[in-house]
């Protein structure tokens, strides 16, 4: 082998993961309007739902809407929506950049590309649903934190399910090329309907509930309801949700891999760009 | 290095069938250590999918490509580190300065001491001026030095490089070329060069192949072939090569 200066890691590498998060970073930082867009929409939605709870609950004196189940949906639906967009993101970020050629070429396997997209998908969550939560607190004295244990909980589920679609998402760009990008920004909507996000599930139609809970997300937001209307942590319904984001999650990963090796069959990789 | 060395590249009856399109029609060649190797053709003949196929990047239908002795379909990461690539239609990031992305890159190949490294290439490619500028923000033989440094960042033992001097002024692609002779001198570098300049395939090469629909026309040193076809470039040889009617199957 050769002697010269780098050292080969042979397995899953944090360096070439510190590496891409690195890349993100500078990112982020060389562009105020792309910090800005992470928080902005999120703030809209937050002062929108704030107070049309407001005013349900004064209009209607109904106790479901005291309790902060509009603005608590709506916090939990942009952690869904925004972790997977964070991770699509990053990823189309390499797509338009034409740089995703070079990634590839590296050593830079890809487990650690998907970390690294994962870790940017927190970060960018973190600035962009970190200031709207506090001012939800200011503005209308609904604490997401203060929901404890269930606030971890309906985190975890809602991100997990949002990486299994960013990395589906990513796939399929990585496959048909750029032409798929409009789904990295609005397949997650299928779900808003789907996953009961503002209403109980029985409100749908009698056929539509199997449908509705074969996805994750449900649980999580029936379980949002059950806390802040019942007064009730329902563990197993956030245990039902993390074995289908497991299950959902391996399926992407399969996914994912199987239309990195369609790409590569191809040829789409080497010609990947605006 | 001893004799019983496996070349940098190995390539056995390569093959790539693009939605029953032959693209690559089962040809094989090496490249030995320390050799530059031209490879010709035109639009269309193979080069950047044979590029492809030995990074990785591109699946061969059938066939295989060795590098250093590593089978690429099998464990193509136990090498990568010691190979790299250059291209100028593969960008940089734009947004990121030119040192932000060295050192990214740096990273991503496990590169020691990344700051030295860069100082020592931005010394060596006269990117101090710029090295803190935004990628995007260079001119066209601003970015082919970028990416010549990016190239470079893990002082590769195998360089693939495709068309690396395509779209630049004759001075720019002067001061490309000797840079790449002056590496090649210092590190005892492999380098596989898809090329359509002739004049530059003659100069940097020490072997060349000729490929044509996807299979290999001729090869030889460029002496060797102009000698051969009774021309006086390597870009009459190819001319003669490229309007010659297409005898698929007949690779060197």
């Amino acid at each position: 082998m050769s002697t010269k200066n780098y050292r080969y890691d042979s397995g899953f590498s944090f360096t070439r993961v510190g590496a891409l998060i690195l890349r993100y970073t500078y990112l982020l930082r060389s562009s105020w309007p792309r910090l800005l867009e992470l928080v902005y929409w999120p703030t809209v939605q937050m002062l929108t739902w704030g107070f049309i709870q407001v005013y349900i609950s004064g209009a209607s004196g109904r106790a479901a809407f005291a309790v902060g189940t509009l603005i608590g949906a709506m916090l939990l639906w942009d952690v869904l929506f925004r972790s997977q967009l964070g991770f699509s993101v990053s990823f189309l970020e390499e797509i338009w950049a034409r740089n995703i050629g070079n990634l590839l070429m590296s050593p830079m396997r890809p487990s650690e590309f998907i970390t690294a997209l994962i870790i940017m998908s927190l970060v960018r969550l973190a600035i962009g649903l970190g200031p709207v939560a506090v001012m939800a607190t200011i503005f209308f004295g609904f604490n997401y934190f203060a929901l404890g244990i269930s606030a971890a909980l309906f985190f975890a589920n809602l991100v997990l399910t949002g990486w299994a679609v960013g990395l589906f998402v990513s796939g399929l760009v990585m496959r048909l090329g750029l032409g798929a990008e409009s789904l990295a920004w609005t397949v997650m909507f299928v779900l808003l309907p789907l996953t009961s996000v503002y209403y109980p599930v029985t409100i749908l139609p009698t056929w539509l509930q199997p449908v509705a809970w074969s996805l994750p997300p449900t649980y999580v937001f029936e379980g949002l309801r059950a806390l802040l209307i019942d007064h009730q942590i329902r563990l197993d319904l956030m245990a039902e949700a993390f074995a289908l984001n497991i299950v959902l999650f391996a399926a992407a990963s399969l996914a994912f891999r199987i239309l990195l090796e369609r790409a590569r069959e191809a040829g789409s990789l080497m010609q990947m760009g605006e | 290095m001893t004799e019983n060395s496996p070349p940098a590249i190995e390539i056995r009856e390569l093959q790539k069938r693009y939605s029953g399109v032959l693209a690559v029609c089962g040809f094989s060649f090496s490249l030995a250590r320390g050799e530059v190797l031209g490879l010709l053709g035109g639009n269309g003949a193979g080069k950047t999918t044979t590029i492809g196929m030995i990074m990785g990047l591109v699946l061969p239908s059938a066939g295989s490509v060795k590098v250093f002795g590593i089978d690429m379909a099998k464990d193509r990461y136990a090498v990568l580190p010691r190979m790299n690539f250059e291209s100028p239609y593969v960008d940089m990031p734009h947004r990121l300065t030119v040192r932000q992305n060295l050192e990214v890159f740096g990273r991503l190949y496990g590169v020691q001491n990344i700051k030295k490294r860069i100082i020592e290439l931005a010394r060596e490619l006269h990117l101090e001026e710029f090295l803190d500028r935004e990628s995007g923000a260079l001119s066209a033989g601003q970015k082919t030095r970028i990416a010549l440094a990016k190239s470079l960042i893990n002082e590769p033992d195998l360089l693939l490089l495709d068309e690396p001097t395509a779209s630049l002024d004759p001075d720019t692609a002067d001061w490309v070329r000797t840079r790449l002779e002056t590496y090649r001198k210092a590190h005892g570098a492999s380098i596989l060069l898809a090329s359509h300049n002739m004049a530059e395939v003659e100069r940097l090469c020490d072997r060349v192949i000729i490929m044509k629909a996807g299979t290999i026309a001729d090869e030889g040193t460029p002496q060797n072939l102009i000698e051969r076809y009774g021309r006086h470039s390597l870009e009459e040889v190819f001319l003669d090569v490229a309007r010659a009617p297409a005898t698929q199957g007949t690779a060197a």
